[in-house]
This record gives C-alpha cells, structure tokens and sequence, in this order.
C-alpha cells in the first residue's frame, strides 16, 4: 500500500515537470489529489506502527475463516447448501472490511478527536476533506488489502475459486461496501464521548449484527423476526452481496444491486448525519 | 502599523456567566505577549476565539487584519498554534510528524531547520508518542512553526514540567523572538512571563485587571520595598533614628521597614548602625516580586 502511494505521487510529480521527489514543493500547493495522498499515506504509516489495528484488522478476521473452516469443514451451510469454506470465505472477507472501515476507524477518530489531533490539524490550512479523504482511503487500502489475504488464502488453503467473471462485482461490492462503513464511522464516532468507551460502544453494536447477518452463522437458522431486523442494517448486504459472488449459480458480474443500494443508502444517510454531527474539538473540553 | 492583534468589547457568555467580560487587548508585530491569569479566568477562552476555533458572543476580534469567526486556509497558512492539550500523532516519528504537517502548507519551513530549533535533533527518528512531556510539547511548538507563521499562539506551553524543561521550553520561546515571530502566551507562571514577555496583561474573572511591562505591571515599580533587620539583644526599634521609625511597618523579633526610597534608608540605616557599633547580619532589601503583584491583582477576582 505504502508502495502503491509513493508510486502515486511519485508518478504525479513526475507529470507535473518531472521535479525530483526533494524539490520542496508540499503536497498542498500540487493539488487536492496530492493533498489526499500525501495524508494516506502518513495515516496507513501510522496505522501500521499499531499492533492492536494490524491484529484486529489484518489478523483476526484470517483467525476467524481458520476457525470456522475447521469447525465446520465440509458441512453444507445456508441457504443454497454451500460448503463451509465457500460460504466463510466471503462472510468473513465482509468481517474484514468492516473491521478496517468502521470498527478501526471509529476508534481511530475518537481517538484523534479526544487527545485534539484532529483540532491541530485544523489550525493548519488544510481542508477538512482532504483529511477526511485520506484517511479514508487509508481504510479503504486495508480492507482491500485484507480481503485478497482471505481469497488468496481461501485459493490456496482451501481450494476456493472465485470465478473471474464475478471479480468486478466482488470489488464493486466491497469498494461500496468499504466506502459507505467509513462514512458510517464518522457518523458513529460523534454518539462517543471519549476515547475509552470507544472500543466498547462499536462491539455493542456490531458483534450482535455480525451474529444476526450470516457472518458467523448462516441466515437460515435464524427465526424469521431476527431476519427481517438484519435486513434493516447493512450487515446483512454487505455479506450477502459477496456470498452472491461466490454462489455456483452467479452468472454475469456478480453484483446484487439491492445490496448495493441498501450500502449506498446507509452510506448516504451516514453522511448527513456526519454532516450536521462531526465536530473536530475533543468532546471532554476543557474550559 | 496596524496590530497583529485587536480585541475590543470581546465578551463569551457560558448560559448567565460571562466568561469573558468585556475585554480590551492589542497585540503589536515582533511582541512577545503574556496573557496571564488563574485557572477557568477566560485565558483560554479568549484565545480559542482569537484562533477561531470558539464563537464569541459580542465584541470585535481582529487577527492579522481577519475577523477569525470567518477565517480561510490563507489567514491559517499565516498562524500557528500551540494547543493546551494536543497530543502527539500515533505512529508518526517527529521528523514524519513535520513532514505530514508541512504538506498542509504551501510555503513551509525547512523540516531539519526546525527540528533544531526545538532542540529535537537527536530524537528525530523517534516514535512522537514516546517522547517525554517536554519533549512533546517542543514538538508541539514546531509543528505550530514549521508553516512559518507571522503570530504563533502558546496556550500554557510550559504547565507540568519539570524546572529544567521549563528551562529548555524557555529558550525556545526566546528563540522565536530572533525569528522575529509574534508570539501570544497564556501562562499562569508568574516567573515565565517576566522572562519572556514584552509585555503583560493579567485577566481574572474574565476581566483585564492590569496591563504592562513586567517592570511596571500593577504599578510595580511604585510599589514600596521592603527592608528587613533584626537587632541585637538591647537595642529595640525605639532606638532607631526619627527617620527610619516612620517607616516601621512590623515587629516581631525582626523589624520591617517599607520604603519608597529604599536606597536612601538603607543607607541611613547602615550609618546608623555603624556609629553603635552593630552589624545587621540578616539585612534583606525585597522589592515585589511580579509574584505578588500577581497575587494582589487576583486575589479578589479569582
């Protein structure tokens, strides 16, 4: 990633009249682009001197498929009778990604805001969604990179192929799917008055959703009541829509666009209530 | 030329207190400017509205010229702040702290220039996080310089150190000084502004109570000093010249003597004693400090 980023802006400085990288021009005054860039890739370095995200993002969710995988073998689970594997394997990939998009990031952006390192930043000049685009990106750079982990290692552990003809829908699913959790993190880090209940506050909510939304267990044994709320929240989608990818009978791209929408949907809702929410002063002010 | 800053009539209304009560303070190019004041006084207050981040409630507020309540990238590509309670970024080394900071700027300071301004040549490659308490703060403060602003604002930059850190802070405050940089300072170290300030204005109950240099603030330099003694056995405050036993003030095994002339008496004084043959081995002359003058301005107020 961090490769992928200098690459990036190496290779837009090189458009821009081919300066050498030491030229002194900041990423401000190279556009907004640059600007995003140059905060991504400072928030994924800072990301990756972090034991605990690179454990419960990078490593949790591949304990997780390990787990399950030897747990239910060869058993066929859900709705369409798959074999364990080929049903963990895009369950947890969207563990992953909300791993990376909303449980990280809340708890990165409290603790920012909390310990006001979103407040220096904002006596800079610089603007407020090239902050909120980089680090974003930055989520999003994880959850990707966390996702092919889990197919290379469903690939070649365990002989789980995705056909190639659903790759875009796989990708448009999680791009969404990252994207609209990241938004949802910014919305969700304003409910949060301090950094310590951070933690606590995002499981609460998102370890019963993982239960009720076929990420540890299949929809079919649920009763239909507890269904129906899963379907509410974009959970749901988010693992549907790339189980669909997966599914033997998929033809076309893969994508489902009602999960799609519903992401997008949440994704929408999010932002304005971030919008109206988000504020970058620690809640616990001091006079 | 016109201030770098300008407040007058600022008033912030916390519900039926006013936090700020009507204040008045201009800021003058290439000044050191100590805002000093007790705990929950309206220091801090007053300068989140000077660096835009609070609402005032009435008043005219001007920094570099722009009403911060409406200030834009450029007016903050021109001022620096130094938070009260910022943290370090997590993850970042001092030197990648800087060089994620200077890409927000479009004229940065150099990065190595200003890591050795503060002091911080040898922790460089160090984790921010893993810095002590001053350590971090100089960081702090070159985070707040490496925009190169005209007018940096220090929110106590200094409260929790140890004396040797205050020391080293000190010196880089001074520093900005030769930088010609102007420099906003809230402290309530007495000792730190008179070191550093070029001028003083000490706020409590959210009101200005006193304003000037740290020689004249409170009207300290009219202020009577202080002679202390203490006589031998057999000589008694009585047997004093006319002159001195006006001035007597206190006796309690000791004498005190205030005086507006201090040199003047202390001479009288050693004439004196020299004619009866006594010496006065614990002979203290005190003007007051701006620790005092302080304490008196406050004192009812806080």
């Amino acid at each position: 990633m961090i490769l992928f980023i200098r690459w990036l802006l190496r290779r837009r400085r090189e458009r821009r009249g081919g300066e050498p990288a030491s030229a002194g021009r900041t990423a401000a005054s190279r556009g907004p682009l640059a600007l995003v860039l140059h905060q991504a890739f400072y928030d994924l370095r800072g990301f990756l001197r972090n034991r605990q995200g690179r454990f419960f993002t990078l490593v949790l969710p591949l304990l997780f498929l390990v787990i399950f995988v030897a747990v239910f073998g060869n058993d066929k689970v859900g709705r369409l009778h798959l074999p364990a594997k080929v049903y963990y394997v895009p369950g947890i990939s969207a563990l992953a990604i909300i791993a990376a998009s909303f449980v990280n990031l809340v708890i990165s952006i409290t603790v920012l805001r909390e310990e006001a390192i979103l407040k220096r930043r904002r006596a800079t000049p610089v603007p407020a969604w090239a902050l909120i685009a980089g680090r974003t990106l930055t989520a999003l750079g994880v959850s990707l990179v966390s996702v092919i982990v889990l197919l290379l290692v469903g690939r070649f552990a365990y002989g789980v192929r995705l056909r190639a003809h659903t790759i875009p829908g796989l990708a448009i699913t999680a791009v969404v799917g990252s994207i609209s959790f990241c938004i949802l993190a910014y919305a969700f880090s304003t409910l949060i008055e301090n950094e310590d209940a951070a933690q606590p506050m995002v499981q609460a909510v998102m370890l019963p959703l993982y239960f009720i939304s076929g990420i540890f267990i299949p929809a079919v044994n649920l009763p239909s009541w507890l269904s129906h709320v899963a379907q509410v929240f974009p959970v749901q989608h988010l693992s549907d829509g790339l189980h669909h990818a997966f599914a033997p009978a998929t033809t076309g791209i893969g994508i489902v666009w009602s999960d799609i929408g519903v992401l997008a949907l949440w994704g929408a809702i999010g932002l304005v209530f971030a919008l109206f929410r988000f504020s970058w002063l620690p809640k616990a002010a001091t006079g | 030329m016109e201030p770098v800053v300008s407040v007058h009539g600022l008033r912030k209304r916390y519900g039926h207190v006013d936090a700020v009560a009507g204040i008045d303070l201009e800021v003058q190019r290439g000044e050191i400017f100590a805002f000093l004041g007790p705990n929950g006084a309206g220091k801090t207050t007053t300068v989140e509205i000077l660096e835009g981040f609070r609402t005032r409630t009435s008043g005219e507020v001007r920094v570099l010229g722009v009403d911060p309540a409406n200030s834009d990238a450029a007016w903050r590509n021109r001022v620096g702040a130094v938070l009260q309670e910022s943290n370090a970024e997590p993850g970042l080394t001092v030197r990648e702290s800087l060089q994620l900071y200077s890409g927000y700027y479009l004229e940065p300071r150099d990065i190595d220039a200003t890591i050795a301004l503060v002091g911080l040549e040898e922790k460089a490659e160090t984790l921010a996080p893993q810095l002590s308490g001053g350590q971090r703060r100089r960081l702090d403060v070159a985070l707040a310089l490496i925009g190169d602003p005209e007018l940096i604002f220090l929110d106590e930059p200094t409260t929790g150190f140890d004396p040797s850190a205050r020391r080293t802070a000190w010196d880089v405050i001074d520093g900005l000084r030769a930088l010609g940089k102007t420099v906003f300072l809230t402290t309530h170290y007495m000792d730190e502004a008179e070191q550093l300030a070029d001028r003083i204005a000490v706020i409590a109950g959210g009101q200005i109570v006193a304003e000037g240099t740290p020689g004249t603030l409170g009207g300290r330099n009219r202020m009577a000093a202080t002679i202390r003694f203490t006589l031998p056995e057999g000589t008694g405050a009585e047997d004093l010249p006319v002159e001195l036993r006006a001035l007597l003030a206190g006796e309690d095994g000791r004498i005190t003597l205030t005086s507006q002339s201090p040199l003047a008496h202390v001479g009288a004084l050693a004439e004196w004693a020299r004619s009866r043959g006594i010496d006065l081995p614990d002979l203290d002359v005190r003007r007051p400090t701006l620790e005092d003058v302080y304490l008196e301005l406050t004192r009812s107020e806080a």
